[in-house]
């Protein structure tokens, strides 16, 4: 419908051209539409231009919408500048994205298929405390979770990150397989169990394939968040060779020089592989998100 | 799925009483992991913060004993902090009540269809998807008086005269933090709203248009009050974020000199970072901390998300 407000049916047998205007009112939405496109995506449009831009130029006065000598070197120098050591930078958010995922969704989906398919008691204190936890951040906790790591002397270590990552997107990871695994029938699950497969088999052969985009939805949002976290990795990882992109960056960046053209450069390819992840899962994420509240 | 039932009514019944006698002890197993992982790392980091507000502490971390009130007295005695509580008000709710209005006329927007509505969709995740440093400091880059590219373009299409130094002192920066943490906020709140949108019954719809009520009408009486989950879940969850968000004010306005450009939460950042002071970063932690305990006192007294279990 192109308008939410649809009109009768008995009007529009009666009033012939109206298709047309409906169909020229749709392009006029497009119109609009990349307005909007444009709205959101003018940071990374400068984002990718800079990033192609010289030293010279990106500090230029006044400035160049356009490169005048594209320098794709840029994303070859960056790995080896004083500011920075880049390659340890992404070594260190691959490590703890994906320790952090793997971590999450161990602890997560146990928890998720027992909650989905048994009642006991303490179910709803637990999944209570699930959705308190998604709700606080590492943020407001930074100086216990600093003090915590350095009395067990693990901080200013990746795997203090990736168990702050695991703890705080638990919660997601939780709610969201939880309500993949609430929406498959008990039935199907007995069903198989009476044609003769175990549990494990019911679980791999039936279970799995019903229940497999909310386990990739939260493997995927996991992974983003892990990846795109700063706050807590500004505090608990002091040094360089630890920290990940979202901090290093801002080393490019100095009270009188900044190495604009890297801090673009390191961007793009820090946010390219999360926006098409992300696309994926768009679908899955406000149910997910916001803990069932909106149906 | 087309798997023989044979009657299963008999099980189902055993199942059941069976399920009812799953005693908590028998849960433990599945649960324990992510049990370990939010006590470990959520809970008892609470309460070593709380410990740590009434500990005195050295620069380098070492323990001097009990400090009983002192870090919430020297909290209060920074005589920036009243600007610092206001400017945090003014930022929640000025980020939030911003990023709910462009969300709901943007989900209302979404909502038609249209050519390329799907690649809109698309366009509008990326911003939420992006990391927000790095979208920050396109900003902190395009704005900047010289060789901003943002300043220039203002000037070129006449909405500035000169290049303005958006971030040079703390007012004009923090409205610019502001915009574009508005920036990065909608299109959450817009995906939120979209799907409170799609409950909306199109019969609804048609009988209030039957009934002869204008499109305006039919907005503000038929669909926004059924808007109103998304439009509480929205905004609490925005809340929290925008109360905790840290990067953007850390990227925009970090480098002005004094605290006019600070909230709660990059003051205690800035505490921790610069003074070194955990015990007092501690005790503005717990203040901080609180505010968000209220917040999802909120949020489960009026969204009630544990209804259906």
């Amino acid at each position: 419908m192109s308008t939410v407000i649809d009109r009768p049916v008995t009007v529009s047998t009666v009033d012939a051209p109206r298709p047309k205007v409906r169909e020229r009112k749709r392009w006029g939405l497009t119109v609009v539409g990349v307005i909007v496109a444009l709205v959101f995506l003018f940071p990374y449009v400068i984002m990718l231009v800079g990033a192609f831009k010289t030293r010279q130029e990106i500090l230029k006065i006044p400035p160049t919408y356009l490169p005048h000598n594209w320098a794709p070197e840029n994303f070859v120098n960056m790995w080896g500048t004083p500011e920075t050591p880049l390659p340890w930078n992404l070594y260190s958010t691959v490590v703890i994205s994906l320790g952090g995922t793997v971590l999450a969704l161990v602890a997560a989906l146990p928890a998720a298929y027992y909650t989905a398919r048994h009642s006991f008691r303490l179910k709803v204190p637990f999944m209570l405390l699930v959705i308190i936890t998604q709700m606080l951040q590492p943020t407001v906790l930074a100086s216990g979770l600093f003090r915590e790591f350095v009395t067990l002397e693990i901080n200013d270590t990746r795997l203090a990150m990736i168990l702050v990552n695991a703890a705080f997107n638990l919660s997601f990871a939780v709610w969201i397989m939880h309500s993949f695994f609430a929406s498959v029938p008990k039935e199907i699950e007995e069903a198989a169990w009476l044609d003769g497969c175990s549990r494990g088999q019911s679980l791999r052969r039936v279970m799995l394939p019903l229940v497999w985009p909310g386990i990739v939805t939260a493997i995927i949002f996991t992974f983003i968040a892990c990846w795109n976290e700063f706050a807590a990795s500004l505090i608990l990882l002091p040094t360089d060779t630890n920290q990940p992109l979202t901090v290093a960056l801002t080393r490019f960046i100095g009270q009188y020089e900044s190495a604009w053209q890297y801090v673009f450069a390191v961007s793009i390819i820090g946010i390219l592989p999360v926006v098409a992840l992300f696309a994926l899962i768009e679908r899955h994420l406000v149910s997910g998100l916001t803990a069932g509240g909106v149906k | 799925m087309a798997l023989p039932i044979a009657d299963p009514q008999p099980r189902t019944r055993t199942l059941k009483r069976r399920a009812r006698r799953q005693t908590t002890l028998q849960a433990l197993p599945w649960l324990a992991p992510a049990l370990v992982l939010i006590f470990g790392v959520v809970v008892f980091p609470v309460g070593y913060m709380i410990y740590t507000s009434f500990r005195d502490l050295s620069r380098f971390g070492k323990d001097r004993g009990w400090a009983g009130l002192d870090n919430y007295d020297r909290l209060f005695g920074i005589e920036h902090l009243p600007k610092v509580m206001t400017n945090t008000v003014i930022w929640v709710i000025g980020v939030v009540a911003l990023s709910i209005g462009l969300g709901l006329v943007l989900a209302q927007f979404l909502n038609k269809r249209f050519p390329g509505r799907k690649v809109l969709r698309m366009v509008i995740i990326v911003p939420w998807a992006a990391s927000v440093v790095m979208t920050s400091t396109v900003f902190v880059y395009g704005l900047d008086p010289y060789y901003g590219i943002l300043n220039r373009f203002l000037v070129d299409i006449g909405l500035l005269d000169t290049p303005f130094g958006f971030l040079k002192n703390a007012t004009p920066g923090f409205l610019s933090a502001m915009a574009v943490a508005v920036f990065v906020s909608v299109p959450f709140t817009t995906f939120v709203f979209l799907a409170g949108l799609q409950t909306v019954p199109h019969d609804v719809l048609e009988a209030a248009q039957i009934d002869g009520a204008s499109r305006v009408q039919t907005y503000w009486r038929v669909v926004f009050p059924m808007l109103r989950g998304a439009l509480v879940v929205a905004t609490i969850i925005n809340v929290i974020n925008v109360f905790n968000s840290l990067p953007i004010l850390k990227t925009m306005t970090g480098a002005i000199p004094g605290y006019d450009a600070d909230t709660t939460t990059t003051l205690m950042f800035k505490i921790i970072q610069n003074d070194r002071q955990i015990d007092t970063a501690s005790a503005l932690s717990v203040i901080n901390f609180i505010v968000v305990v209220v917040v999802i006192g909120i949020y489960l007294r009026v969204v009630r998300p544990m209804r259906e279990d």
